[in-house]
């Protein structure tokens, strides 16, 4: 009686956040969905679609990246349960945004693909964030933590922050004069690093203080 | 017997678990929280990936009656001209929602949704330098003087898509003549209005305000050279430019200075905003050329605007007939 012990079990406290933020994550793409089909993406949809999907993979990136910061600053833990959740969104949203470039915007013309990956720095940077998210979505599970061993999972997974860094310079470099909103990416990915490496430098004190 | 009487018993099935009973009010609290952060979290990223959204298309404006100081110079627009494209013309709601304005907004959207802070009655053009006297002249004035004719031009934009619009204006060539340049004059240099009351964008220096473009004047007097008032027949809307705005068909559209408010013929080759903003992409000439591509993207193809795939790039934005000789001996890579 599977259904008779889930109810014995009361719900957890924080069981409603995960859902909550997988379906609103998925909200931003039902919404481009409906508008692209129903030709409300004005007058060069496949460019919009594309800027918003690069958009939207790099805030995922940067949400999931601020969830240990909140923690180092206000100790909660509740925001540890979503970022896996974020960084694999983040992931998938950049993978659409590439398809939707390889795809609708250069209808799949494989020699121009390359000679702009290759020669076009904006396009390369993109392009290398993208590969760089390959590998910790492959290993986003928990086997795989185990199979690795938490020390080499959390060096792999540090590229986390490269590729958000090549995101945040990848649309830096697409604009053509108003830099605003790359800046505030930018400056945003800063912050949280900052406070990262005070943590990680207080934590070090106070290991070398307990083996004393 | 009483038993008769009382509704049957529910299948043990049917029955509510004890525990979960007294779950149901976590239950409910959890589902609101659900709802609640969902909605939150989802409408948040919802505004910040789609911000500069294209609005729905504003009504094309009233074409003037004869009682404007323009006379019934938009009664008697002259069309067809052999310089028009056969092209499907882009729509009117694309032509004038999807544009490159940065005084009204760094979107495609935002110079549509800005552009009634233009005032567009009167308007006054400036015109001196190497002339042999300056004037102020006002657009109306300039248009009874001119007349208007319809071009249907393809536009072609520096960031790999064009469009076909049947612009209606008057050729440069005949307000340069109107203007009587000295011998020393070499280049006609634009500049559009500096206000950032009507123009909000003015108020952060994205660029180098006001924006500054400019032409040889063998550029400027060829016949495909249009000052443009309006477009599909009717007056300019501020997003594309109004009420005075330049159309040089065979150079990428950032040459295309919009809002004009003063022209000065020059001996020295102008410095032009995008090419002080960024030499290393955008220079003087900006002549479509697939042959050099942009250091960000290549410039072999382009994306009509509502047509799907892409179409390849023609030299001279396919208009190599009239201007080609303009450049005959010219490295195009070099003077890009």
């Amino acid at each position: 009686m599977a259904g008779l012990s889930l109810a014995r079990k009361p719900l957890p406290r924080l069981a409603w956040l995960q859902p909550a933020v997988l379906a609103g994550s998925l909200l931003p793409f039902v919404v481009l969905l409906v508008k692209g089909l129903t030709g409300r993406l004005g007058a060069n949809p496949i460019a919009t679609a594309m800027n918003q999907l690069g958009l939207l993979a790099l805030i995922f990136l940067t949400a999931s990246l601020t969830c240990s910061p909140l923690k180092v600053l206000f100790g909660w833990k509740w925001p540890l349960k979503v970022r896996k959740t974020l960084g694999l969104l983040g992931f998938y949203t950049a993978l659409s945004h590439f398809l939707v470039w390889l795809v609708l915007d250069q209808g799949l013309a494989l020699q121009a693909v390359v000679e702009d990956v290759i020669g076009r720095p904006f396009i390369l940077v993109g392009f290398v964030a993208l590969l760089l998210l390959v590998p910790l979505a492959r290993t986003s599970t928990s086997a795989a933590l185990k199979r690795m061993g938490y020390r080499a999972w959390k060096r792999l997974h540090r590229l986390a922050y490269v590729a958000t860094a090549l995101g945040v310079i990848h649309f830096f470099l697409r604009v053509k004069a108003d830099v605003t909103e790359p800046v505030v990416y930018g400056v945003f990915f800063a912050l949280l690093m900052v406070i990262r490496l005070f943590d990680e430098r207080r934590r070090r004190t106070l290991r070398v203080s307990r083996s004393r | 017997m009483a038993r008769r009487d009382l509704p049957p018993d529910p299948k043990i099935s049917e029955i509510t678990a004890p525990e979960l009973y007294a779950n149901r009010r976590t239950f409910l609290k959890q589902a609101g929280l659900f709802v609640a952060a969902g909605s939150a979290w989802g409408g948040g990223l919802v505004a910040l990936s789609s911000r500069g959204q294209a609005d729905p298309p504003p009504a094309p404006p009233p074409i003037p009656r004869g009682e404007t100081k323009a006379g019934d110079a938009w009664q008697k627009i002259v069309r067809p001209t052999p310089y028009d494209t056969s092209e499907d013309k882009t729509p009117f709601e694309d032509v004038t929602t999807y544009n490159n304005f940065y005084e009204l907004g760094t979107s495609k959207a935002d110079p549509a949704r800005n552009a009634g802070s233009l005032e567009l009655h009167p308007w006054t053009v400036k015109i001196g330098g190497e002339v042999e006297k300056s004037v102020t002249v006002d657009v109306d004035g300039l248009i009874q003087r001119f007349g208007l004719e319809e071009r249907i031009y393809r536009m072609r934009c520096v960031e790999a898509w064009s469009m076909v619009i049947p612009w209606v204006g008057f050729p440069l060539a005949k307000l340069v003549k109107w203007a009587k340049p000295t011998s020393r004059a070499k280049f006609l240099v634009m500049k559009t209005l500096f206000d950032p009351e009507q123009l909000p964008g003015q108020r952060r220096k994205v660029l180098d305000w006001p924006y500054v473009e400019g032409l040889r004047i063998d550029e400027a007097t060829n016949p495909l050279t249009l000052m443009s008032v309006g477009l599909y027949g009717a007056p300019l809307l501020g997003q594309n430019g109004a009420p005075l705005r330049l159309v040089v068909p065979w150079k990428y559209g950032f040459k295309g200075i919009k809002s004009i408010k003063e022209l000065w013929f020059t001996e020295q080759m102008p410095r032009n905003t995008w090419k002080m903003a960024n030499s290393n992409e955008y220079g003087f000439y900006a002549n479509v050329n697939p042959e050099v591509p942009h250091p960000r993207w290549s410039q072999a193809t382009e994306r009509r605007i509502g047509k799907i795939g892409r179409i390849p790039t023609e030299k001279f934005n396919g208009y190599g007939e009239y201007v080609a000789d303009l450049y005959a001996g010219m490295d195009l890579k070099r003077y890009f």
